[in-house]
């Protein structure tokens, strides 16, 4: 076992973040850590590493306790990674690498493989600042990762990053993972959740789902359906008033939970009388995303009411510009 | 057709670095418009061109029939802007950070505390109102500086990866926000790497190395993709993906999605694929990923 929580709890200024979270992860495992702002996940990493002083409960990190570990064997890469702005790649490379004592010799090797790894190869002497978002993550993971741990924890390290970055960023991570790295991820995004082995849905500081991805989908607890139609806007606002669970639009279409079958015919019904064109409904598997709502709190009635814009827009007569 | 934004040959040189090389541009009033790209591809540039917040070193352009070389002051009054780091004051609660952003506005305090009511109302934020805004959660935040940015009632909205960072439900509040103003009739200019998000624009341009290398509806973006993607499902997507890489069939574009690999090939099914492949549909994340990988490999050869 490379970490298990026994009731993990901590509070800041009399609020519980954490409410008791016990969570174990395997060796070899990507465990992902998902769940809305402010859910708990950085002070649950924070935590583990022992960064943070637990309030109560347990951690044990590879069967020790508490926040005695040897930290060579743990990898950090946090949401805001302090790299040096006005140092190289390398250079930036060669401090973290001395800062865990390793001879030059065994790091320098190790960092032109995992340059190359991630496309860096040709930037090693470009100044850490003028990096592009996704580069500077794969430099941080670099940095994370060049003592070679044993356990990797990521703290949302690919928002901002585009989606080419953010798949080489995911084969590096595979390929470390693959060569025995256990990983531990927080991410806001569902697709990478999807590439875990195992994931935690967080929400208000205790967890409410944990599983491989294809058993978090089983846990889906309502029937969906998938509305295509042109005027999806206008149907969303109309859907959002029906009797429904959830409704939301996902890429190019509007999802609806429903209680059952049962309920659909009431709203192909309520949609038609809205008259606002022709539509399709087919009932649809959910996804990721779909589960985060529904373990999030679902968005739509149940959720904030957001008000009316064109209070504060401009008159429509003058919404134009030059002509 | 009323022009919100025109640009032509629109430049900024950073000392010898180019970040936005001639972009020409125009943009009817009204809709939702995406400006996609790698990071570092010159789109929080342009866009800090478009608010009149830097100016250009080539080319021009204008903002609601404004110039943004001589005009940039009239501009800032028209426009909202939310960047992903948009300035809001931890120590102040919500209601003081709008009504701060009222003054600036020069809202008067009779119309201020109108317009501040309405924003909390429109952002679903009344309840919060007296919270201090280091206390808001990432989502909270991003719709208090949206509540921020829309008090003088602009004509149009400039986001700069407003969602960045945000959960999946935050994200989709905050698109609900973006389609009541569209439908209101306020022009909304977004970037964002949540090419989910990006399906929702009614057009996108493509930024790279600071030039518009795409320019269309979602629909015939996603149409322009050459070749078919087929998925193929697999227990161990990695070693499958690796495996057919060594084996020396030409492996870029294809990606993992759960327990499949996904191929794009231009012509006959992958030879490769076995029982359960099936052709899907094109998502604008593949676009992305094929514009970007045809324009780097373009670079690397000799």
């Amino acid at each position: 076992m490379i970490l298990e929580t026994l009731d993990l709890k901590k509070y800041f200024a009399g609020k519980q973040i954490l409410k008791g979270i016990s969570l174990a992860i395997k060796r070899g495992e990507i465990f992902g850590i998902v769940g809305p702002d402010g859910a708990g996940k950085t002070t649950f990493i924070r935590s583990v590493l022992g960064l943070y002083r637990p309030d109560g409960g347990s951690v044990s990190l590879f069967g020790g306790a508490g926040s005695e570990y040897p930290k060579s064997r743990v990898g950090y890469v946090p949401q805001q990674f302090s790299l040096n702005a006005d140092m190289t790649v390398w250079e930036n490379i060669a401090l973290f690498s001395r800062l865990y004592g390793l001879p030059e010799a065994l790091w320098a090797a190790r960092a032109e493989k995992l340059l190359d790894m991630v496309w860096l190869g040709d930037f090693k002497n470009r100044l850490a600042d003028s990096l592009s978002g996704g580069m500077k993550q794969k430099l941080a993971l670099i940095c994370g990762v060049i003592h070679e741990p044993e356990a990797l924890f990521l703290d949302e390290p690919t928002t901002g990053v585009d989606p080419v970055s953010r798949r080489e960023f995911w084969q590096m991570l595979y390929r470390l993972n693959r060569a025995g790295l256990t990983v531990a991820i927080a991410t806001p995004y569902m697709d990478e959740v999807e590439l875990c082995t195992r994931a935690a849905f967080f929400n208000q500081g205790q967890i409410r789902l944990v599983g491989a991805p294809a058993e978090l989908l089983a846990l889906y607890p309502y029937k969906l359906f998938a509305v295509r139609a042109d005027n999806l806007r206008l149907i969303l606002r109309r859907t959002l008033d029906l009797p429904v669970r959830a409704a939301y639009l996902q890429g190019t279409r509007l999802h609806v939970a429903l209680d059952g079958e049962s309920g659909l015919p009431a709203l192909e019904e309520a949609l038609a009388a809205a008259g606002l064109g022709a539509f399709a409904i087919t009932p649809v598997r959910p996804t990721l995303d779909d589960l985060f709502s529904f373990a999030a709190g679902l968005p739509g009635p149940a959720g904030p009411g957001i008000g009316r814009a064109a209070d504060l827009a401009p008159a429509a007569a003058s919404s134009g510009g030059a002509p | 057709m009323n022009i919100a934004i025109k640009t032509d040959g629109l430049t900024r040189k950073f000392g010898d670095f180019t970040a936005v090389a001639g972009l020409s541009l125009t943009l009817p009033a009204g809709g939702v418009y995406g400006f996609l790209g790698p990071n570092g591809s010159g789109k929080s540039t342009a866009i800090r061109m478009l608010a009149g917040l830097l100016l250009p070193t080539g080319g021009s352009g204008s903002v609601l029939g404004l110039d943004i070389l001589t005009q940039s002051e009239e501009i800032k009054k028209q426009i909202g802007y939310v960047s992903q780091k948009f300035s809001l004051y931890s120590d102040l609660t919500v209601y003081e950070n709008l009504d701060f952003y009222g003054g600036l506005y020069s809202l008067k305090k009779t119309e201020r505390a109108g317009r501040i009511e309405k924003a909390l109302a429109l952002t679903a934020l009344t309840a919060q109102k007296d919270l201090p805004a280091a206390n808001l959660s990432g989502g909270w935040r991003q719709r208090l500086a949206l509540g921020c940015a829309v008090l003088h009632k602009p004509r149009l909205l400039l986001l700069d990866e407003a969602t960045s960072g945000a959960d999946p439900d935050a994200r989709r509040l905050f698109w609900q926000l973006i389609y009541r103003f569209a439908a209101a009739g306020t022009t909304v200019l977004v970037t964002t790497h949540f090419l989910d998000e990006a399906e929702h624009c009614d057009r996108i341009a493509f930024i790279q190395d600071g030039a518009i290398i795409a320019d269309d509806t979602p629909e015939n973006l996603k149409a322009s993709l050459p070749g078919a993607l087929y998925k193929i499902p697999s227990p161990d997507p990695v070693g499958l993906l690796e495996g057919l890489s060594a084996q020396g069939h030409d492996m870029s574009g294809a990606y993992i999605r759960g327990q499949s690999l996904c191929v794009r090939t231009v012509g006959a099914p992958p030879r490769f694929a076995g029982d359960g492949t099936q052709k899907i549909a094109p998502a604008l994340e593949d676009l992305f990923i094929y514009l970007v990988e045809k324009k780097r490999a373009k670079r690397h050869r000799p």
